[in-house]
């Protein structure tokens, strides 16, 4: 009894002492300060233009899309989507699409220059060949999972805040 | 390390420190007197070959890091200023560079020898697992070295090789944030990857220590793959024999090893990681060091991701099993037909999927690499079916038998054999 009571001590004591080893390698307080919300102003992006803004150390796409990239996204059928998602819920103007710049599968920045934007008119990854559609979502290639839609919120008609 | 030593000093003053710190009788019982099977040949000497690489690493290493600079707003330029202003830099990076390099190849040839003579087998388990844990530690260790110099392969390498465990379900991204220290590869994991890359090959000179030390327990394995019997006969004492052999095979590695460092010292690396990290670009064709190529081509070849994780970290671990998956009662693949068969159809495998790594994901290449990565493991699940049906070839009874069996020729007596050239 004594020796389980002493060891059980001594379990909590080494493991209390063990979480300042492991808790330092996460984000310490600079990181997160500096990962604060950044601003884009919409005007710069002409209809079809993507813009890519640095926000944590990720590239943001900030992407104008055209009247047919709206109805290519809306005019899916849901059912044939890895991870099915209406292009409503990722939008909060049809024709602003923002999305975290990075593949859900290891990590890579999608491709996103005209003629290089696969077969669904979105991104492709160079990395592993992974394809997304104009509202970002998983088409083709082992990326399990859509872009990532950030928190961001409309300034009046011209400015976004991400973050 | 086989026992209490009978090593006796010849000096006052020998005697004296042995009988306070038995040092030196545990280098002579190891290094001197230990015997070493007579019918070695020379892909024996890579373990000899793979401490000095081990030895050749860490001074390079230590002495680079006197100049490098962990931070990413410097890491390029000091890498770039180690290859320009400082006195030798470019030799001792590019030393250090291919050093990596050499040190796999070595690995890579220790190991198909290994699987070859079966030094995996009882009582040898213990001794391959420590150098599967080697294995594991050196593909840490030259994962994070390359990341250091901070150019688009070092990032985007980083970045991918990272979110494989992102693909752990539930935690997974929590995992990722603890390894970055941030919201994606950024200064701290610069920093985290600096320490880690000079700790880890102190932790796998510790476990080198544990590989031989159960080596010198258990003995060394051989070509003809059966025990020593009689010390006399089928032995010869490690020096001067298995030393000057394993001097002779180092001089000729480093031979090639300067080879690569005097005449092509790009020729094994990547051209895109001379150009400074950018987390918002990723180059269109991003591959691994030659090295990693094979268990890259595994990943991609799986069409998911947590299945492809598994796949690769699969092919690795699957090796740590190897002592149990091979019920073959004859240890050396000399005298077993199947297995030899498959065994370089296996080589084979491997090597057709390290070229598949570097190729771009796509079409035909992907419909190769799952063939390839399907014969991979293959391989190993046919080792327990294989054992039972295989009629293997009549084994020697003894080591002497063996040697002699080739030579024709008489076996000198150890104690005679000093007299041999």
């Amino acid at each position: 009894m004594l020796y389980i009571a002493t060891g059980a001590a001594a379990a909590v004591g080494a493991a209390a002492t063990a979480w300042p080893f492991i808790s330092q390698m996460n984000p310490d307080a600079a990181t997160i300060a500096a990962g604060a919300p950044v601003e884009v102003d919409l005007k710069a992006i002409p209809e079809g233009g993507i813009m890519t803004v640095k926000w944590r150390g990720n590239p943001i796409f900030v992407r104008h899309r055209t009247a047919k990239e709206i109805k290519e996204a809306q005019d899916v059928n849901l059912g044939t989507l890895r991870d099915p998602e209406p292009d409503a819920k990722r939008v909060k103007k049809p024709e602003w699409l923002v999305v975290v710049g990075v593949c859900t599968h290891l990590g890579c920045v999608p491709l996103g220059a005209p003629g290089q934007r696969g077969e669904y008119d979105g991104w492709f990854c160079p990395c592993h060949g992974s394809q997304f559609d104009t509202s970002g979502r998983i088409r083709q290639g082992p990326a399990p999972s859509n872009l990532v839609v950030p928190n961001y919120v409309f300034n009046g008609d011209t400015r976004l805040t991400v973050g | 390390m086989s026992g209490p030593s009978t090593y006796v000093p010849k000096s006052a003053l020998g005697r004296w420190f042995e009988s306070r710190l038995p040092v030196m009788g545990l280098v002579h019982s190891s290094f001197i007197a230990y015997p070493t099977p007579r019918n070695l040949n020379y892909f024996w000497t890579f373990g000899a070959i793979l401490s000095f690489m081990l030895g050749a690493q860490i001074v390079t290493g230590i002495v680079l890091a006197m100049h490098y600079t962990p931070h990413t707003a410097f890491a390029f330029a000091s890498v770039e200023h180690i290859m320009r202003d400082v006195n030798w830099g470019w030799f001792l990076r590019y030393a250090h560079a291919n050093g990596a390099s050499m040190f796999f190849v070595a690995v890579y040839i220790h190991m198909f020898r290994g699987l070859y003579y079966g030094s995996y087998k009882a009582p040898r388990e213990v001794l391959w697992i420590l150098g599967v844990i080697i294995f594991l530690l050196m593909m840490a260790t030259a994962f994070m070295g390359y990341v250091l110099p901070w150019g688009q392969m070092s990032f985007w390498g980083a970045k991918v090789i990272t979110s494989l465990f992102s693909a752990i379900p539930f935690v997974g991204d929590s995992i990722t944030t603890l390894l970055w220290g941030g919201f994606t590869v950024d200064n701290p994991t610069l920093n985290r990857f600096f320490s880690l890359h000079y700790l880890l090959p102190f932790m796998i000179a510790g476990v080198v220590v544990l590989h031989v030390w159960a080596l010198h327990v258990v003995g060394q394995n051989n070509p003809a793959g059966v025990e020593i019997k009689n010390v006399q006969r089928d032995a010869v004492p490690f020096t001067p024999y298995a030393t000057i052999k394993d001097s002779f095979a180092v001089v000729v590695f480093t031979i090639v090893f300067c080879w690569f460092i005097f005449y092509v010292p790009n020729y094994l690396g990547h051209s895109d990681n001379y150009i400074e990290a950018n987390p918002l670009v990723t180059p269109s064709h991003i591959v691994p060091e030659w090295y990693f190529l094979p268990f890259y081509a595994i990943l991609r070849a799986i069409p998911s991701k947590l299945g492809g994780v598994l796949a690769m970290f699969g092919s690795i671990a699957i090796l740590a099993f190897l002592p149990w998956l091979d019920t073959s009662k004859v240890r050396s693949g000399a005298f077993r037909p199947v297995f030899k068969v498959l065994f370089w159809v296996f080589v084979v495998v491997c090597c057709g999927l390290g070229y598949l790594g570097a190729m771009p994901a796509e079409g035909g290449y992907v419909i190769a690499s799952r063939i390839l990565t399907l014969l991979y493991f293959l391989f190993f699940l046919s080792l327990p079916f294989i054992g039972w049906f295989e009629t293997t070839k009549p084994v020697p009874a003894t080591i002497a038998d063996a040697v002699l069996a080739k030579s024709g020729g008489s076996v000198a007596l150890a104690g005679a054999a000093h007299e041999k050239p």
